[in-house]
């Protein structure tokens, strides 16, 4: 039965995939998609080249979130973690924006460039500050360990704020996703860059799931189970930190899709991490890519940030999460 | 040097950061009696003296070898198919079913998919069925009481079939009838083999169902051996201090130690 509903979150992202990129402020045609022959139609470019990207690139940036958030909230013994509650995705986000606005900051190798060096070097920080602080105060469970990350995330928001004060306006509408996190402008090397790091980063945390529900029952529970508990959790951080970190540096800040996809998927599959990993990604990617097309199609022919959309929506069940505690 | 099946303390020496006290236990043998309690005064270094011989905490000196190899040398995967440990306190961050707890007592011995094996569900079925809670499998943590919580933490270390089982305090918060059910599922359990080291801070129930009590006061072993030997009112008192009395259990004729006014 639980099995199932595996297959049906992996039913929903292929719907995503297939219907997803017809919304839009242009109108498509099946005709003009469908045309043979010479060169690429409007439609098709459309579709291919901006909508399908963009559904791509949601489907694996919410996946990648949304198992960060499963895995970050055993790590850290708290419900309420994920990459941006934590102050991963704005550390990271940070840092993938000084690359990218100061030409010496900037190279590229392939897919791989500075954004994500920088964006890489942010989460680790913000994983290490976070956790140092929540230590300090009385253990990683505790409410410390939020306000430490939420402060970090407003932090580093404050802070591309400011260097946005340098940037000149006309080029600023470019890095407007860095604030709130977007899909848009999403080409196929940013799927590229995207999959460089999250394919690593999901592997890890997959090949990880088993250990995650002694985990859960406590570290000592956990190491008497046998778990090695201080190598699972170093490989934790790095596989969550990573798979956020690559998001952060082609999307930026997206928040809450990493709360509210493990949390959705343990009402629907239970709390067995074996399956909530995986079935994470698999609502995570489709979350965040309907949300992606809603902000698309709401204020068509304007477009509304993703990021402000998965704020609006997961801010309010982070609330209600955090009251029913 | 050590006979297989004893878990092996040698000059072992802890000491926390904030604490003002040290455990020292020069030679400590473990596991060469079906059924074993440490017992002591709160802080008197229980809790950590199982801690260090489950491998979980590194002796700042000394070392605890199981079957003649250090503890520390082990994975922690092969070391938990031999030494099973159950921590005091089991902080659980998701509403699991008891089933799936118990069958987590299985990690140990499961490969990189961690399949079900036709073992794993006859032991998570046999430990299900030693602690009554057979009929709660479905069940959720969040609809138990604190007793049949403690049961299922039992069940889960029953069902990782160890050599030797390290329990921390197994019995904590359990009615008279409910402690005295789970030490009989222990002796049970023993009988078959199995060998328990439980810390146990109700000495009766440490006197009642152990041949063999380990006292601890202040980090230090003060005394081991079987209940009648050891706990004697000279003993207790100069380590619990004088508000207590020794009484012959009416049946076993067992000492039992009763609080008593000055």
């Amino acid at each position: 039965m639980k099995r199932n509903q595996i297959i049906l979150l992996g039913g929903l992202s292929l719907l995503c995939l297939l219907l997803l990129p017809w919304v839009g402020p242009e109108r498509l045609s099946l005709r003009g998609l469908l045309a043979w022959g010479g060169d690429w139609t409007a439609d098709q470019i459309i579709f291919v080249q901006l909508r399908l990207t963009r559904v791509v690139l949601g489907l694996l940036a919410g996946g990648a979130l949304a198992m960060s958030g499963a895995t970050l909230q055993v790590l850290f013994r708290n419900p309420l973690a994920e990459p941006w509650t934590l102050g991963v995705a704005g550390g990271a986000s940070l840092g993938a924006f000084i690359a990218r606005l100061c030409p010496i900051c900037w190279w590229a190798w392939g897919p791989f460039h500075s954004g994500q060096l920088l964006a890489l070097l942010g989460a680790a920080g913000a994983l290490l500050l976070v956790g140092a602080v929540a230590r300090r105060a009385g253990g990683a469970g505790t409410p410390a360990l939020l306000l430490a990350g939420i402060t970090l995330s407003v932090v580093c928001g404050g802070a591309i704020m400011m260097i946005s004060g340098f940037v000149s306006p006309w080029k600023l509408a470019e890095f407007q996703r860095w604030l709130l996190g977007g899909l848009d402008a999403a080409s196929w090397g940013d799927v590229a860059a995207l999959l460089l790091l999250v394919v690593p980063g999901g592997a890890i945390l997959l090949a990880l799931a088993r250990h995650y529900n002694p985990l859960a029952l406590g570290e000592d529970m956990a190491a008497g189970q046998g778990v090695d508990v201080a190598a699972v959790r170093c490989w934790t951080a790095i596989g969550a930190g990573v798979a956020a970190a690559g998001v952060a540096a082609v999307a930026g800040p997206i928040g809450f899709i990493g709360l509210l996809a493990p949390h959705a998927v343990r009402r629907l599959v239970g709390p067995d991490m074996r399956r909530v990993v995986p079935a994470s990604f698999l609502l995570g990617g489709s979350l965040l890519a309907a949300c992606d097309a809603l902000g698309r199609w709401a204020a068509a022919p304007l477009e509304m940030p993703v990021g402000a959309l998965t704020a609006v929506l997961g801010g309010p069940v982070f609330l209600w999460l955090l009251a029913r505690r | 040097m050590n006979p297989a099946g004893q878990l092996v303390l040698n000059a072992i020496r802890f000491e926390y950061e904030s604490a003002a006290w040290t455990l020292a236990v020069p030679t400590l043998t473990l596991g060469s009696e079906p059924l074993c309690a440490i017992i002591g005064p709160n802080g008197s270094g229980k809790s950590t003296l199982l801690k260090v011989a489950a491998g979980l905490l590194r002796p700042a000196a000394g070392e605890a070898r199981w079957q003649g190899r250090r503890v520390a040398d082990y994975s922690r995967r092969t070391l938990a198919q031999q030494v099973g440990y159950l921590p005091q306190e089991c902080p659980v961050l998701f509403d699991y079913t008891v089933e799936q707890v118990v069958s987590m007592g299985r990690h140990a011995h499961g490969g990189v998919l961690e399949l079900t094996t036709p073992g794993d569900r006859a032991a998570v079925d046999r430990a299900l069925a030693d602690v009554r809670l057979m009929d709660y499998r479905q069940r959720r943590l969040s609809q138990l009481s604190g007793g049949e919580r403690r049961r299922a933490w039992l069940a889960a270390a029953l069902a990782q079939e160890p050599a030797i089982l390290l329990l921390d305090e197994p019995t904590q918060a359990l009615d008279v009838h409910q402690a005295a059910a789970m030490m009989e599922i222990l002796t049970a359990r023993a009988a078959e083999g199995l060998r328990v080291v439980a810390v146990l801070h109700d000495l009766n129930l440490a006197a009642l169902f152990c041949p063999r009590l380990v006292l601890l006061a202040g980090g230090a072993v003060v005394a081991d051996g079987p209940p009648a030997e050891l706990l004697t009112p000279d003993r207790l008192r100069a380590v619990y201090g004088d508000k207590l009395d020794v009484v012959p259990h009416p049946r076993s004729g067992q000492p039992l130690v009763l609080a008593a006014t000055s």
